[in-house]
């Protein structure tokens, strides 16, 4: 086995944690609340964005502004909720998509504003590690690992608690759910404040490893959209595969051919997949 | 309906004359104006009837990027490139919709399929960046003024160009719109299967609507290179163009043959001002205050300016058409 | 266990526990209910009959929380419930298993059953009233692994009675519960009524199946296009000329 190949499957495999914790969080926002949240991607952003004002410009501890700014990317979760999203709740969805479309601008603007459209870095460097060989970075052997952990936390969240449970019985039947004394507007907020601190975990460790800068929401936005369909829209599971699929499917691309030859052949593949089973790979 | 005659071949003749009488920079921005209105107009073509598409970027790259190719390596004038262009740009929307519409993918899927075909075009574009200059974009070699590259310093012309192109575009909303598939387009996009049912050939009335589509954007986007004298993946083929265009369209109202003229009229007009009023210090407060509009909009105007306007003017009209 | 079971049976003189006075209400374009009075007493079993339509899932609804009325007046034990969100009237003992069972198909049965504790305080008993549910039907607790869609139409009548039971409640409300089921199943489910109604619970059942419910009720009404046209007990209406003949078909 050729040893480049294996380093760049390898690597596809932990670039996969990240975009499956993402793709988890836009799965659940569309399973329990039924909107999709074309500005996710941005909330991510707005996550890098903070980690690189708490750490790198305010000189607070790493792990604090970590753990900071997934709290903040949880809250503005609420918030989108709040003001944006429970008043359209009923409209029609390309009225959704438009609400939501303006967040995403207004984001990426405002961002603009705040920080230019200088690329930024937290400047952290995290060593390269050597096993058998094979070079990996250990930024992304981290964000794997934290990634893992992540997804392992939110899957026991929602088959163990009365909340988790609650959240997975309120996207089979919303009507009801009050029956059994569930509040659905509160676990609405509940399901985006976890869909936002997805985002901002999935920053913190994207940060790590990549420049910041107002757009990059549009690198890996389309991305996620596609892993969340391919995986069937709201199947958590099955984005979950999804997300190391396609993955792979770009690292080995890279490896091959260039880096966005490869995305080119991941998207055409998705487009291929719509036709011979839309419902996704897993499906619904 | 002899006032709105009047009131059409006025406003035409305003039109005709402003390149006479305004300054380079409004002339520069009646042309945006009027080309993304054209752009725009070609989007809700297909947009009003339910077939939203969220990667038109990709038309527009393919439109933008073959006559500028051929021209900067094979001297061929965009005369020939522009046609070609969107003789390629139909062909894409045909290999896309054919499957997509016979295998009923709709909704939100089909929109998903758009959006990942701006990406690959998108993507193809950086890709292959030796021959298109990739992200850093390309210039289409300059000549000057000439009829033949389809170049013309002066901005009167491209005014005029502009001008002719809005028009034919507008006329051929309204033959869309007076013309049987416009019927049977609503009833598709009302209940499909009862539209089959009833003998309507649901995949070649969507098919042409989304070539038709695709074509006008192409030559849009065509016209968009040859005036600016730049391309650049991001600002043809990017999600954030394919999304601009789905906004406006819909805020000015997709469903009237000038609403989207008007989303391209108050978006230009806004970003502007904005920019005059804030300079150059406040990049990016346009579109951040575009999108708060956009969210409001949603909330208290669901069906765009124009449509508000008509629901306004018409108070004792019957129940509201289904959106 | 026995605390909640005590008080239940602590019937006695039998008051009032539920009642509606000139109730209306229906959704934005459509009435279902003309001025409905009827009323409850702690510990009795009283049925709602009448044919489709009448406004029997509406009367459900408005009583559990999901349907507001536009006017008349709902008190539980003397305190008005009116306008009390669903999800509060829970915690005030009203459960209500709903027409056409409404299981969340792809939790399992045990899942569906906790989910029945949601409230706090039938979190703190989960594990006796899950037992006890168990023990009313044992069918659920081999198939509480199972996906609950996958069950049959009787199984699923139990697992959605037995959810309501785990909230804990005073008055369950059933509506149309042998709907879609063989008179076998039936048969089943209304033996299953009996059951808890010898538990002490009060029950308000809404029916089709008038041989059947008037077989279990103490008393009951008879709803037409929105208003309550007869009532009494079940005997009496098991005599009545018009109820033989229009909806047991003698």
């Amino acid at each position: 086995m050729d040893m480049f190949l294996l380093e760049a499957a390898i690597n596809g495999l932990l670039l996969a944690g990240v975009l499956a914790l993402l793709t988890l969080g836009l799965n659940l926002i569309f399973g329990v609340i039924d909107v999709v949240w074309i500005a996710y991607a941005d909330l991510v952003m707005c996550g890098m964005y903070a980690v690189y004002w708490l750490f790198a410009v305010f000189g607070w501890p790493l792990p604090v502004a970590f753990a900071v700014s997934v709290l903040g990317v949880a809250a503005l979760g609420m918030m989108v909720h709040v003001l944006i999203i429970a008043p359209i709740l009923s409209s029609a969805p390309i009225n959704q998509l438009l609400a939501t479309g303006g967040l995403l601008y207004f984001l990426q603007s405002f961002a603009t504003l705040l920080f230019t459209t200088d690329f930024r870095n937290i400047g952290v460097r995290l060593p390269i590690i050597e096993i058998g060989g094979i070079y990996i970075s250990y930024s992304r052997l981290l964000a794997f690992g934290v990634a893992l952990v992540g997804a392992t936390a939110l899957y026991l969240f929602l088959k163990r608690t009365y909340i988790g449970t609650a959240i997975r019985a309120i996207a089979q039947d919303r009507e009801i759910i009050g029956l059994m004394g569930v509040d659905q507007r509160r676990i609405y907020l509940v399901t985006s404040a976890i869909g936002g601190a997805l985002a901002g975990l999935g920053a913190c460790l994207l940060a790590l490893q990549y420049d910041v800068h107002p757009f990059i929401g549009n690198t890996f936005g389309p991305l996620i959209f596609m892993i969340c369909v391919l995986g069937g829209l709201g199947n958590m599971i099955g984005g979950f595969i999804a997300a190391f699929i396609i993955s792979q499917i770009i690292a080995i691309g890279g490896y091959y051919f260039s880096t966005e030859l490869s995305y080119v052949l991941a998207f055409m593949l998705f487009i291929v997949l719509m036709f011979i089973r839309p419902q996704g790979i897993v499906g619904r | 309906m002899n006032a709105r005659r009047i009131g059409a071949v006025a406003g035409l003749g305003v039109l005709l004359a402003l390149p006479f009488v305004t300054p380079a920079y409004f002339l520069h921005l009646l042309i945006q104006i009027l080309l993304w209105g054209f752009i725009y107009t070609a989007w809700s073509t297909m947009g009003r009837f339910g077939l939203v598409s969220l990667g038109h970027g990709a038309f527009m790259g393919v439109g933008a990027y073959v006559p500028a190719l051929l021209w900067n390596y094979f001297d061929v004038t965009p005369w020939l490139g522009i046609p070609l262009g969107i003789v390629l740009s139909a062909l894409l929307g045909l290999i896309i919709g054919y499957p997509c519409f016979r295998l009923k993918v709709v909704g939100h899927y089909f929109a998903l399929v758009t959006l990942a075909l701006g990406q690959v075009v998108l993507l193809s574009i950086v890709a292959a960046r030796d021959i298109t200059g990739g992200s850093l974009g390309m210039t289409p070699r300059s000549i000057g003024h000439s009829w033949y590259a389809l170049q013309f310093p002066d901005k009167g012309y491209f005014y005029a160009i502009a001008l002719i192109v809005w028009l034919g575009g507008l006329l051929v909303w309204r033959w869309i719109d007076r013309g049987i598939g416009r019927e049977a387009l609503e009833a598709i996009s009302d209940d499909e299967e009862a539209a089959a049912a009833v003998g309507i050939d649901v995949t070649r009335e969507k098919l042409r609507v989304t070539i038709i589509s695709a074509a006008l954007t192409a030559l849009g986007g065509a016209l968009f290179g040859q005036y600016l004298m730049y391309l650049n993946p991001e600002t043809v083929s990017g999600i954030g163009v394919s999304l601009q265009i789905v906004f406006a369209a819909i805020a000015g109202g997709m469903y009237a043959m000038l609403g989207p003229t008007v989303g391209a009229l108050l978006t230009i007009a806004l970003t502007e001002g904005l920019r005059v009023w804030f300079g150059a210090s406040f990049v990016g407060a346009a579109n951040a205050i575009y999108g708060i509009l956009l969210i409001l909009f949603v909330v208290f105007m669901p069906r765009g300016i124009l449509g508000w306007f008509e629901t306004a003017r018409r108070p004792r009209a019957g129940p509201a058409p289904a959106e | 266990m026995r605390a909640w079971r005590k008080f239940i049976s602590a019937g006695g003189l039998k008051p009032i526990m539920l009642s509606l006075i000139d109730v209306s209400a229906g959704y934005s374009s459509l009435r279902a209910l003309f001025g409905v009075s009827l009323e409850v007493a702690a510990g009795e079993t009283v049925g709602v009959i009448g044919p489709n339509g009448a406004g029997k899932t509406t009367l459900m609804r408005v009583i559990s929380g999901l349907v507001g009325a536009f006017a008349g007046a709902i008190t539980l034990d003397g305190r008005s419930i009116v306008g009390v969100p669903a999800h509060r009237i829970v915690e005030h003992g009203i459960a209500h298993v709903p027409e056409n069972r409404r299981l969340f198909p792809r939790l399992t049965v045990e899942d569906n059953l906790r989910i029945g504790a949601f409230i706090p305080a039938a979190r703190h008993h989960f594990a006796e009233q899950l037992a006890w549910v168990y023990q009313l039907f044992p069918q659920l607790r081999e198939r509480r692994r199972q996906p609950a869609g996958t069950l049959s139409g009787g199984e699923q009548q139990m697992c959605a009675i037995g959810r309501a039971l785990m909230s804990r409640p005073r008055l369950l409300l059933m509506d149309e519960p042998s709907a879609g089921l063989a008179p076998l199943v039936v048969q089943q489910v209304f033996d299953l009524i009996r059951r808890i109604r010898a538990e002490g619970l009060t029950v308000l059942i809404v029916e089709q199946n008038v041989q059947q419910v008037l077989d279990v009720v103490d008393r009951a009404y008879l709803l037409e296009v929105g208003s309550i046209r007869l009532a009494g007990t079940s005997a009496e209406l098991k005599n009545n000329e018009f109820i033989r003949k229009a909806y047991m078909g003698l």
